[in-house]
């Protein structure tokens, strides 16, 4: 075999050069997508005057500066804004999924009157693009009275067209058997839905709910239109008036990045699979 | 017993006779409806029915109605007819410039995203060791928050301490110093005049774009080429081997594989891409209000996007009735490309008949 190898290179040995050369791309590319992020958590300990005058900047601080941490978090109250993101993130996550699956089973199972036209109603809010809504939205919460509280934040978002209509696709997928021999046994259409359909849909249950969690984590349009104090900014709006403050205070500004960036990304690193997953699977596409 | 009778005889048994119009509609198939289900799909539509009544159908209305009126908060709101969405067409050099700029984010960051994202995901497909690895790596950014990461965006290209303007500096140092630009005295008067672009606030001239639209759209590219990766990566791995084979065979190289096999079985997942990503692009919003807003938080008209134009209108000079006719603008235009994208997919997608 040695000898074999050593006189003709193998179509295996060709091969593997142009996987060299890919990987050389692809660690490029690799290291564009992490570079911004290393320079975040290198100027982030860096010192005031290096972040203005060294030039070239480098990579690794000369002086380590963690009190940048300290002054950062110590200037607004960012385990508030931490809190605040957690609780809408995660109760609009909740809700989403509970309304967004009795919706579902209704449209994909039961059998009413107007079952269609009200279906194709709630397709109307998959074609309408959010900023329309905003400033309408934006005046009935003045309205209810719920600007800058939590019900701003948490309610009008816990209701979405296009997880409904996904967890239809989906539930019309499940055999239809199953409703038949519950319902022969007397099961309501209530015990159905919480005892087959939703045991039976965990897949598309946890992609909806990193996606629903992600994306109302990482929201700022909505939080910034409805909230005016502190005590109720979540970590994008929070984070954004930081900016307006400490404008060019970088090492500053790239510590509170990393505050609110790494939590993220530790769970990413433990839970990629799951993640990636899920994201793919909530745009619309087969897992 | 009814458990012993057959699941038909029970069905047949349960069910009312179908009236003259239930059978009508079976037949146009539109609702079907079982009188025993009527009240409890109402039931099981009601939470989310209040949201979407509240919260979508009446601010469409409301939107609609208030383009038509001139209304600062303040006083009752005046009805105008057109006059808004007269003054955006006629009277409003920011609009059209707002509109230019969308037309811009969407040209370069759909196709750039788009072509990064595939030959990314096409190498990658190779069989490569440390996929996984790559696939963290790529798809980190898509995950991080809008807002962090832009803000260290807005510091790698600001000018003072920005690193991407450091670098350049440095490489308009190196070239000073070659023999060959100090030997010709142009050389060197034109090595002296480089400097790095304005990246946050270099306004467009003309139709074409300024730097303050192109950073925000590299940084948007930044941010979401790991999702295109993904959804691709995923899409040529459901590429039959045995069709790859068969064009081999029959004598096709890598290039024509990748003409007459790939690219058209990927052609649903390049659609449904270029439909999202448009949709993003047209509704950029967070992206140019944190990276190009100056330190009162204004955006440069260089960057400025139809979203960031709704808020300024809304929340900025209180021209209720301008925004929302703005958004109704907005939605017009995704509407016609969406409906032109589906009409025109007949001529490119390719569907597998099954």
């Amino acid at each position: 075999m040695a000898t074999i190898t050593r006189n003709r290179p193998s179509p295996l040995q060709r091969l593997q050069w142009g996987h060299i050369t890919l990987h050389i791309v692809l660690i490029i590319g690799a290291i564009i997508m992490i570079l911004p992020f290393l320079w975040m958590l290198s100027t982030s300990l860096k010192t005031q005057t290096d972040v203005m005058r060294e030039f070239p900047p480098r990579l690794i601080p000369s002086t380590f500066m963690w009190s940048n941490y300290s002054t950062a978090l110590g200037s607004l109250p960012f385990g508030r804004f931490y809190l605040n993101s957690l609780i809408v993130a995660g109760s609009v996550t909740i809700l989403q999924l509970f309304t967004s699956s009795l919706a579902a089973y209704a449209f994909a199972r039961l059998r009413f009157k107007g079952r269609n036209v009200l279906f194709f109603l709630y397709l109307i809010g998959l074609m309408i693009p959010f900023p329309v809504l905003l400033l309408p939205n934006f005046l009935i919460i003045r309205q209810l009275g719920w600007f800058n509280t939590y019900f701003a934040l948490i309610v009008p978002p816990a209701f979405s067209s296009f997880t409904i209509f996904l967890m239809r696709q989906y539930y019309r997928g499940l055999p239809i058997e199953y409703d038949d021999a519950a319902r022969m046994d007397g099961a309501s259409s209530l015990r159905i839905w919480w005892n087959i359909m939703l045991p039976n849909s965990k897949p598309i249950l946890a992609a909806l709910a990193v996606f629903t969690f992600l994306g109302q984590w990482n929201d700022f349009l909505w939080p910034l239109v409805v909230t005016n104090s502190q005590s109720m900014w979540t970590l994008p709006v929070g984070l954004s008036s930081f900016q307006g403050q400490y404008s060019v205070r970088w090492e500053l500004l790239m510590a509170a990045s990393v505050v609110a960036l790494v939590p993220v990304i530790i769970i990413y690193l433990f839970a990629q699979n799951w993640i990636i997953q899920g994201l793919a699977v909530s745009s619309g596409l087969k897992g | 017993m009814e458990r012993t009778a057959l699941p038909s005889d029970s069905k047949a048994a349960e069910r009312p006779a179908p009236s003259f119009w239930q059978k009508i509609a079976f037949k146009l198939g539109i609702g079907v409806w079982r009188s025993d289900q009527q009240f409890e799909g109402y039931l099981f539509l009601l939470p989310s029915l209040i949201g979407f009544a509240i919260f979508v159908l009446l601010p469409i209305v409301i939107s609609l109605v208030l383009s038509f009126h001139s209304w600062d908060l303040l006083t009752p709101p005046r009805f105008i007819g057109t006059g808004n969405y007269i003054e955006l067409f006629t009277n409003d050099p920011i609009f059209a410039n707002v509109l230019k700029n969308t037309f811009w984010y969407t040209v370069i960051i759909v196709p750039v995203q788009i072509t990064i994202g595939f030959l990314l995901a096409l190498a990658l497909n190779r069989g490569l060791r440390a996929l996984k690895l790559y696939r963290l790596l790529y798809f980190m950014p898509v995950v991080a928050s809008v807002v962090a990461a832009a803000i260290v965006f807005r510091f790698l290209f600001n000018q003072q301490s920005g690193v991407i303007a450091a670098g350049i500096w440095q490489v308009i140092g190196f070239l000073k110093q070659q023999p060959w630009i100090q030997s010709s005295p142009d050389l060197l008067a034109w090595a002296n005049t480089l400097k790095p672009p304005d990246f946050l606030n270099g306004s467009s001239q003309g139709i074409w774009p300024g730097w303050a639209l192109i950073s925000v759209a590299i940084f948007t590219v930044w941010k979401n080429v790991g999702f295109t990766l993904v959804i691709y990566l995923a899409a040529l791995q459901a590429v039959p081997d045995v069709l790859l084979d068969a064009a081999k065979v029959d004598g096709a190289n890598t290039r024509q594989q990748l003409r007459f096999v790939t690219i058209p079985l990927v052609s649903p997942t390049t659609f449904f891409l270029v439909v999202t990503q448009m949709l993003g692009a047209f509704q950029i919003f967070t992206e140019p209000f944190i990276i190009s807003a100056n330190t009162q938080g204004q955006i440069p008209v260089a960057s400025a996007s139809i979203v960031t134009y709704i808020y300024q209108n809304a929340f900025d000079f209180q021209r209720m009735g301008k925004a929302s006719a703005i958004s109704w603008v907005l939605f017009i235009i995704v509407f016609a490309v969406t409906i032109l994208q589906t009409i025109l997919q007949r001529r490119w997608v390719y569907y597998e008949l099954e």
